[in-house]
């Protein structure tokens, strides 16, 4: 046949990595002490997969690898070996190992075989220290069996075959068997019908018919037995040299009863299986130089074109839009056949429709690329684990927001600079058990991932309730650095930022965690290369947040559609705490252009978003209007509309790549009927109030 | 030509497996897991089984068990794609009803060989 099975590789890698990812999660759970059968089935099964399918694709060494990871959690699977947590540990590395294979395989490069070697001979070690080590193996026993079976002499084989009555009811067929038989030799067949009953009591479905044939040639005994393995619990079979079966037949029978050829194969042999436990552990290391990165894998590697998986409901959006576009193209067809004049309009509302769809459909196929950031989130639980473990920390990681989507692209480029800031909590934030206990703190830290939409952007904060910034050592840094001058009067979120500085490192020892003090300069210049931006906000003894902002030119937006005159808007639906009808009482003006509305117990600055954008409203006059009060930024405004119109999924097109910054405005998008809507970042407009305001107060002063 | 129902909850086991058969001009069915198998082949009869055995869901076993109460599949030759170290489940599958099994690590042409073999 020759089927090339490489081309399947990228299936399998791509699955395994998927059930690396089940196996580490549920190992996490494990040493959380969630010790049950679904957990360790999960693992067992992740890891069964990536043992048969690397062995059926050739990749050796991986099925090798993950044949003694896999005994190791069949024991676990069985109880007979307990959960601990040195177990555990022991396979998250081993976990890191094959994911470190296969990707070594997957994109062609060299196995680091040592470290291979190194988790392989402690995984040996942890097995062979069990109480079921010979438990498997009976492959061992298979194959000494066989070479201890007698050869043949090339006189042939007297076989005695006799079916147990259900046979036929495994989808067994004798005939098979016989024709098998037939291909290796010289066969001669005796059917023994006495067990067949008269006809009118025979049931079609039990099979009453035994064998005795003679096979004559050269042929194994091993290969005759192989015909009949499938049913050698259903049969009596009694396979003799042809020289030595001079024995009546019904002695043979009797015989075959008393000792079944099947015993010997299923039964363990403890001897052969011990040989085998130590005799595997040196050959993988052998033969890995030459199975590191074979042909196929290579070629492999060079196609890879990437892939990604879209949730089920994406796509069929899509094929409903297909549908939707295929309607519309027949209805234009049925004009454009037999057009006249005065179908003109008919023509026109077809066009304009296929305009929408057509568009519909781009931005759906852009949200294919959208992926919720639990795919960069997800490796944080195990970093978190095995950090804290390193640094002798107690730390809780929580994570909130990990629906919230960004571009694959972006996703992918920020999964680096995050796992350097929460190294970086993790090491220098946050204080050992002992140090929080004398702090008067619980002696668990906490580290929070949080990721929301905010005004356009993926906003990614980092939380950590640890010590926080040192703002005199950083400054003495500075100063010794030269970044800034003695003296020089700065207030403390200047000098968190100055962390941010080429070169800047203020951990007393370097440690392997968080690095030699190359770090967060690269982290900023990353972030920003994706033009997005990083800051700090800390404070002593209670901890640090580190916030990201991203942008997100493809991003999907929950908007509330408003409009002011002719011109309609779009507000995210997040920012929008409330909407209400201007009550005149509650309007404050503080300066000639300054209005403020009392809500509640506040004052939140009024902005007049048709003076912003300089539009000519229905009405000028608050009282009585309507006031959609939102907060960006930890900040209230209220903005001063004309009418609340429908909410809708609006798609962000970028105002930068398409004109330029505008301030208050985030982007823009195309609604339902071709119009552009300006898409508002409420945090930008209001610091743009809030320095309107600075500015009236200004005036004021100044008068 | 026969029909095969090939039941693999492995991506790429199912790519191969599929891809073989069908290369040999055998129709192919194919399934994630037994639930899955199992409501693709209501009300038909096909000619082979191929079932591997850890599933999530309803596993091999599971499967095997549910086929053979059907009466389209009283007879239907079942074969197992199992590992070596899988004996356990080699004698499981036998009471449940399986024919044989093929030993993973398989190739496409031992694949085909086996089951030319039991469709004879």
């Amino acid at each position: 046949m020759g089927i090339d099975i490489s081309q399947f590789l990228d299936t399998f890698y791509e699955e395994s990595f998927e059930g690396l990812d089940i196996m580490e999660t549920n190992l996490l759970a494990l040493d959380a002490g969630q010790v049950d059968d679904d957990t360790i089935n999960s693992i067992f099964r992740a890891a069964h997969s990536i043992k048969g399918g690397s062995g059926t694709f050739g990749l050796m060494d991986v099925a090798d690898f993950t044949h003694v990871l896999e005994t190791l959690l069949d024991e676990m699977r069985d109880g007979v070996r307990p959960v601990t947590s040195e177990g555990v540990s022991l396979m998250l590395s081993s976990v890191d190992v094959l994911r470190d294979m296969l990707t070594a395989l997957r994109d062609g490069n060299e196995i680091d075989t040592a470290r291979v070697s190194e988790v392989h001979a402690d995984l040996e070690t942890m097995l062979k220290g069990s109480v079921a080590a010979a438990k498997e193996d009976q492959t061992v026993a298979e194959t000494a069996n066989a070479e201890a079976a007698p050869q043949a002499s090339g006189d042939g084989w007297k076989i005695v075959f006799r079916p147990m009555v259900q046979m036929l009811k495994t989808g067994n067929d004798p005939v098979r068997m016989i024709k098998e038989l037939d291909e290796l030799g010289e066969l001669s067949v005796r059917a023994d019908l006495d067990d067949l009953p008269p006809l009118e009591d025979l049931d079609p479905e039990e099979c009453r018919i035994g064998w005795t044939m003679e096979l004559k040639g050269d042929v194994t005994e091993e290969a005759i037995k192989e015909i009949f393995s499938w049913v050698e619990d259903e049969c009596e079979l009694n396979i003799e040299p042809l020289a030595a079966a001079e024995v009546p037949e019904t002695e043979v029978a009797e015989e075959a009863e008393a000792a079944p050829v099947a015993e010997p194969v299923t039964e363990p042999a403890t001897a052969p299986a011990a040989v085998e436990v130590s005799a595997t552990a040196p050959a993988p290391v052998a033969e890995k130089k030459e199975a590191a990165a074979p042909a196929t894998v290579k070629k492999a590697a060079a196609k890879d074109s990437g892939s990604i998986r879209v949730g089920i409901d994406k796509v069929d959006v899509l094929i409903n839009m297909v549908g939707e576009l295929v309607i519309t193209q027949s209805m234009l067809n049925q004009i454009g056949e037999e057009f006249t004049m005065d179908k003109l309009q008919k023509l026109q509302e077809g066009l304009a429709e296929l305009e929408r769809h057509t568009r519909e459909m781009q931005e759906n196929v852009m949200r294919i690329r959208m992926l919720p950031i639990s795919f960069a989130f997800n490796r944080f639980p195990r970093l978190v684990h095995d950090l804290s473990q390193k640094l002798n920390k107690k730390i809780e990681l929580k994570m909130s927001g990990e629906q919230t989507e960004l571009d694959k692209t972006v996703m992918e480029k920020i999964g680096d600079p995050l796992v350097h800031l929460v190294r970086n909590s993790l090491d220098h934030g946050i204080e050992t058990p002992e140090v929080r206990k004398a702090n008067g703190k619980p002696e668990v830290g906490e580290l929070l991932l949080n990721a929301y939409h905010q005004g356009g952007k993926i906003v990614i904060e980092i939380h950590d309730d640890g010590a926080g910034l040192n703002t005199d050592r950083i400054r003495a840094k500075a100063i010794e650095k030269g970044l800034i001058k003695e003296g020089e009067n700065l207030p403390p979120e200047k000098i968190h930022e100055l962390i941010f500085h080429p070169g800047f490192s203020t951990a007393e020892q370097v440690s392997d965690v968080s690095g030699r003090g190359v770090g967060m300069d690269v982290v900023k210049r990353n972030i920003k290369d994706l033009g997005g931006s990083v800051e700090v906000q800390s404070e002593a003894g209670v901890g640090s947040v580190f916030t990201i902002r991203l942008p997100l030119t493809l991003a999907i937006l929950d908007g509330q559609l408003m409009r002011i005159g002719d011109q309609t808007f779009v507000i995210p639906l997040v920012s929008i705490t409330e909407s209400l009808q201007v009550n005149e009482a509650y309007i404050k003006s503080i300066a000639s252009d300054t209005e403020l509305y009392k809500l509640r117990d506040e004052y939140v600055p009024v902005l007049r978003l048709h003076d912003v954008f300089g539009i000519e409203p229905d009405s000028k006059e608050l009282v009585g209007g309507l006031l959609m009060v939102v907060e960006g930024d930890g900040q209230y405004a209220g903005l001063f509309v004309d009418e609340l119109m429908g909410q809708q999924q609006v798609v962000i097109k970028s105002l930068e790549s398409n004109f330029k910054p505008v301030e208050g405005v985030s982007g823009a998008t195309i609604l339902g009927d071709g119009t552009v809507a300006l898409i508002i970042d409420v945090a930008g407009l209001v610091q743009l109030a809030r320095k309107r305001n600075r500015r009236g107060q200004g005036q004021n002063i100044a008068a | 030509m026969p029909t095969i129902l090939a039941v693999d909850d492995s991506a790429s086991m199912r790519q191969m497996v599929t891809f073989t058969l069908k290369g040999a001009g055998f129709s192919v069915i194919d399934a994630v897991d037994g639930v899955d198998a199992l409501s693709k082949v209501k009300g038909k009869s096909v000619d082979l089984v191929l079932t591997d055995v850890n599933m999530p869901r309803m596993d091999g076993i599971a499967l095997i068990k549910e086929l053979r109460a059907l009466p389209n599949f009283k007879f239907t030759p079942i074969l197992m794609l199992t590992t070596e170290s899988g004996s356990d489940k080699k004698s499981e599958g036998k009471s449940a009803g399986a024919t044989g099994w093929i030993v993973k690590p398989f190739n496409p042409d031992q694949l085909l060989a086996t089951i030319k073999k039991v469709l004879g």
